[in-house]
């Protein structure tokens, strides 16, 4: 890190513990299963075994009867009761709805539920369910979609395109006509997603005396009380989330509205609190699950010296059954549409489709992954086309750190950023021109080796513009996140938050920028999440924003806390505030040290001796900030040009893998990552996150994906069908970093939620390419599973 | 089929409930005994999040039945820390580490990493993939976890074992 940003920090930047730590390795975390009230009712629900079906008939009278079974619930009789669920496009012909009604979309959906004493009796009632059900024939190609003789997934929407628009950012067709080259190519994202290893869960308990709807749920989701209020058609003040509950992991994908307002539902009926876990084959397969799944078409068009100069690149993403937020994971890469690189003109086609498949959810980087996977292969491909080294073409096309803030063609100005740096750190980290060597002689032994090298920009603090651009209708223009500070009669620090954590340290960060504020000790202050009702203007732990959004909130908290202590201490001192010092909570006159009020007097007076506060000051010590993203709250322009995302982290990463010439087989035998993520605030949460990002991409360029069967059939309902890396396949993956810090954020930090996951995909496939490259052979498709590497590198020659 | 009384020994202590013949040894602990540090990950002992000890070796608390750890010992998360419920020192290694982000698979890995490290005080990192091998952890990488289990193993030792 470089020293500007460290200065005088003292508690930022610092090894520090992590205080979510402790809770989770004595095993006292608080998780939504560990959330069981007396009397509370099991759910279980029935599936359709069929990929696209009418319901004929639904018999449940059985199910009904069991003992210990108190509610049996169709489709029909939630949607008499409930409104559907909201879908962020404007879609009102495709209808979502918890439990099927009339008709299946998806082999995995909701048709039925039962609410039962126990897990057991519920899924026992379960099996004395009929449906009868007329197959028809299922639609799982999204090229084939579009046709227009294809089946229609929702017929009353009358054809399988959700969203079809066509964005020009600068003078392509010219750009294009001027290049010296144009090279075309398809890559392919395959469906897979982040998979936390709790699935999602929800308790709801509605309390008739109180007209409250208790909720305690894993989620990641922004607006989700406000959904659920909605689709129960009950006022949003009825609606209490109860944001204290740990979440077994996120990484986007805990949405949770279709479980929660059935629980919701269930326990309105039942008077009872109720609680709906997915095992994992619902988690699989008609869960939060799947994630993007994305077919690009990318032309290039640059110079013989290595230029890109426009890109025109079509995306067409199988959105699924139900859409709900998915597609808008097409708009948010609009935000570094042209990565780190000075590309003068794009012009970018979205296409969303709609399937008989899982309906997509949010995962980590909101379709940035898959982009950046398209963007860092046009690069090579230029590279290898011009016959010039991968790493020299990066560096002529990056934006250097003399141009910042550099605005993209798309409107969006990125705020800083070192990226020739950041690329030779990693080389230097990965001995590069040794890595080379060892590569080669491996080669020369006859092996598969690869040297991968992708980089990539993390957008992060959030930004929900990118809607507009989709959807005119969605004019929402903020996107803030909140944090109240109270110092008590005492002096300890209470903060409160308005979200739920699912393993990001978000009380770690509070704590920490408190800390460093009032110039206390991170570990004594205490950082609590208030329910949705409880709490403040926030959002959700979503778009790499936490530390930028939570962390100004807090500062801005802290600096109000501070003034007021301060004019707490002019008042008896009758010194003015401006010859007034603060250090570590006492304030001192500058000219007379002697003058001073300590923290404790300080809060004592401010609690407890109205006749001592200044006038126009409330008692006690309690401030709130309200943070918005920097440079956000505005309209696209007339050319669709828009500030997105406000600050831009850069990762370089570089991997060095083998692969088995016999069996396909991919190892990673290192692999070396060098991030700038402006001021890091916990090194060790920084470091974690960077690496398990990466991890998580691996599992997508090489494991993860979500099949389907020629029949619409779902076949990866195990986790020994969607594999998940394990620390066999992770090597031990070493970092390095970089700080340029963010001009526009409190202490120059930027995200680093999400960059891990948005480059090791696309430096995977770079190293497969690489090492497949000396037989001539390439594969632009992820994940680039053993067996396609194998039918690849054998054909039909295999035994 | 009726419930039965099921009385064995975890973490030191004999403790007794009823339980239907079906319910598995991971629920039993999470449900009937209120410990609920142990985790249910996927249910069909791939994840490891549900890993418990079982007369000196680890398990998947989610592939036994109750009714299978009748009379037997077992220690989950929870016994691995001290009486007053202060971490132990693997677990303070987690935290000196950070092996750990969102905890869900954490108990499991302890549990992994105390049956290597009582076999096996000094680890290798084979050692020590080997012995983590059959617990996925979805947030970390690994790498903060071998960090984390090399610093146990550093801390057991200066302890005397």
């Amino acid at each position: 890190m470089s020293e500007p940003a460290r200065r005088n920090l003292v508690h930022i930047s610092r090894k520090r513990r992590v205080k979510e730590d402790k809770r989770f390795v004595s095993g006292t975390g608080c998780y939504v299963q560990d959330v069981v009230p007396p009397g509370t009712r099991h759910v279980a629900v029935l599936t359709s075994p069929y990929p696209r079906a009418r319901i004929i008939s639904i018999d449940w009278q059985k199910a009904a009867a069991l003992d210990g079974v108190h509610a049996v619930v169709t489709g029909e009789e939630l949607a008499a009761r409930t409104a559907p669920l909201h879908q962020a496009l404007n879609l009102p012909h495709v209808v979502w709805r918890p439990l099927a009604v009339a008709m299946v979309r998806y082999a995995g959906e909701w048709v039925v539920a039962v609410a039962a004493e126990t897990e057991h009796i519920a899924e026992d009632a379960l099996d004395l369910i009929e449906v009868e059900y007329e197959p028809l024939p299922a639609i799982l190609d999204p090229e084939e979609a579009m046709a227009e003789d294809a089946p229609l997934v929702h017929p009353e929407h009358g054809s399988n395109i959700l969203y079809r628009g066509v964005f020009t950012w600068g003078p392509v067709a010219e750009d294009f006509e001027a290049a010296d080259h144009q090279l075309t190519f398809r890559a392919r994202w395959g469906r897979s997603s982040t998979v936390p290893i709790e699935t999602f869960g929800v308790l709801a308990w509605w309390r008739e005396g109180t007209d409250t709807l208790d909720i305690w749920a894993s989620i990641q989701m922004p607006k989700y009380a406000e959904q659920i209020a909605s689709a129960l058609g009950i006022p949003l003040n009825n609606v209490n989330v109860h944001h204290d509950v740990d979440v077994g992991g996120a990484y986007g994908v805990k949405r949770g509205i279709k479980h929660t307002v059935l629980a919701g539902y269930l326990s309105r009926k039942l008077g009872a609190p109720v609680r709906l876990i997915e095992d994992r084959l619902v988690n699989l397969a008609g869960g939060d699950a799947h994630g993007p799944d994305r077919i690009f078409d990318t032309e290039v068009a640059f110079t013989s010296d290595g230029i890109i100069t426009s890109l025109k690149i079509r995306a067409i993403d199988d959105a699924g059954a139900y859409p709900g937020r998915g597609p808008y994971q097409l708009a948010k890469p609009i935000t570094a549409i042209t990565g780190p690189y000075r590309i003068n003109s794009v012009r970018y086609e979205a296409i969303s489709i709609t399937s008989n498949k899982t309906g997509q959810v949010p995962v980590r980087g909101f379709g940035q992954a898959p982009t950046n996977y398209m963007l860092e292969t046009a690069v090579d491909k230029v590279a290898q086309n011009l016959g010039m080294d991968r790493l020299e073409v990066r560096r002529r096309n990056f934006i250097r750190s003399d141009e910042f803030p550099y605005t993209i063609p798309s409107g969006t100005a990125y705020d800083s950023g070192d990226y020739h740096a950041v690329l030779e750190k990693v080389l230097d980290l990965a001995t590069y021109d040794d890595l080379l060597e060892r590569r080669d002689q491996r080669r020369a032994d006859g092996v598969l080796a690869g040297v991968g090298i992708a980089t990539c920009l993390e957008p992060s603090g959030g930004n929900t513009m990118f809607e507009h651009l989709m959807y005119p209708g969605a004019e929402i223009t903020t996107f803030m996140e909140a944090c109240q500070v109270r110092i008590d009669s005492q002096g300890a620090i209470t903060a409160i938050m308005g979200t739920s954590s699912s393993g990001q340290g978000h009380e770690t960060l509070v704590a920490t920028i408190l800390g460093e504020e009032l110039e206390r000790d991170p570990d004594d202050i205490r950082v609590i999440h208030a329910s949705s009702r409880e709490g403040l203007p926030t959002l959700a732990p979503v778009a790499s924003r936490m530390a930028i959004m939570l962390g100004g909130a807090a500062a801005g908290a802290a600096r109000k806390l501070r003034d007021q202590m301060i004019r707490i201490a002019a008042h008896n001192l009758e010194v003015p505030p401006t010859e007034l010092e603060y250090s570590g909570g006492t304030v001192f006159a500058r000219f007379d040290h002697a003058a001073k009020l300590s923290w404790r007097e300080i809060c004592f007076i401010a609690h407890n001796q109205s006749h001592k506060m200044p006038e126009g000051l409330e008692p006690g010590l309690q401030a709130i900030h309200v943070f918005q993203v920097p440079g956000g709250g505005k309209l696209p322009d007339d050319q669709n040009r828009v500030q997105l995302y406000p600050c831009f982290a850069f990762q370089a990463h570089i991997p060095f893998v083998e692969i088995d010439p016999g069996t396909g087989k991919v190892t990673i035998i290192a692999y070396f990552i060098a991030h700038d993520c402006g001021t890091i605030i916990n090194p060790d949460i920084v470091r974690g996150m960077v690496i398990g990002g990466a991890a998580q991409g691996i599992g997508a360029a090489l494991y993860e994906k979500f099949v389907y069967a020629p029949d619409g059939q779902f076949i990866s309902g195990t986790f020994a069908d969607y594999v998940l890396p394990s620390i066999f396949e992770i090597p031990y993956i070493e970092v390095t970093e970089h700080c340029t810090p963010s001009p526009l954020t409190s202490h120059g930090q930027k995200g680093t939620g999400e960059g891990g996951y948005l480059g090791a995909p696309a430096a995977i496939a770079s190293a497969v390419n690489d090492a497949l490259a000396p037989r001539g052979l390439s594969l632009h498709e992820l994940p680039m599973r053993m067996a396609d590497i194998e039918e690849l590198l054998n054909g039909g020659d295999r035994i | 089929m009726k419930p039965g009384t099921i009385t064995l020994e975890v973490n030191g202590r004999l403790r007794s409930a009823t339980a239907e013949p079906r319910l598995t040894l991971l629920d039993f602990l999470r449900y009937a005994l209120h410990l609920t540090g142990t985790h249910m990950g996927c249910e069909h002992g791939v994840c490891g999040a549900c890993t418990v000890m079982f007369d000196g070796s680890a398990v998947r608390s989610c592939l036994m039945y109750a009714f299978q750890a009748q009379g037997h010992q077992v220690t989950t998360v929870e016994g691995l820390c001290d009486g007053d419920g202060t971490p132990g020192r693997i677990q303070e290694a987690f935290q000196e580490a950070h092996g750990l982000q969102c905890g869900y698979c954490t108990p499991g890995m302890l549990i992994s990493a105390f049956a290597l490290l009582q076999s096996t005080p000094d680890p290798s990192d084979d050692e020590i993939r080997e012995a983590l091998g059959g617990n996925l952890c979805r947030c970390t990488g690994y790498a903060q976890i071998i960090d984390a289990v090399r610093l146990a193993a550093v801390s057991l030792k200066g302890a005397g074992g």
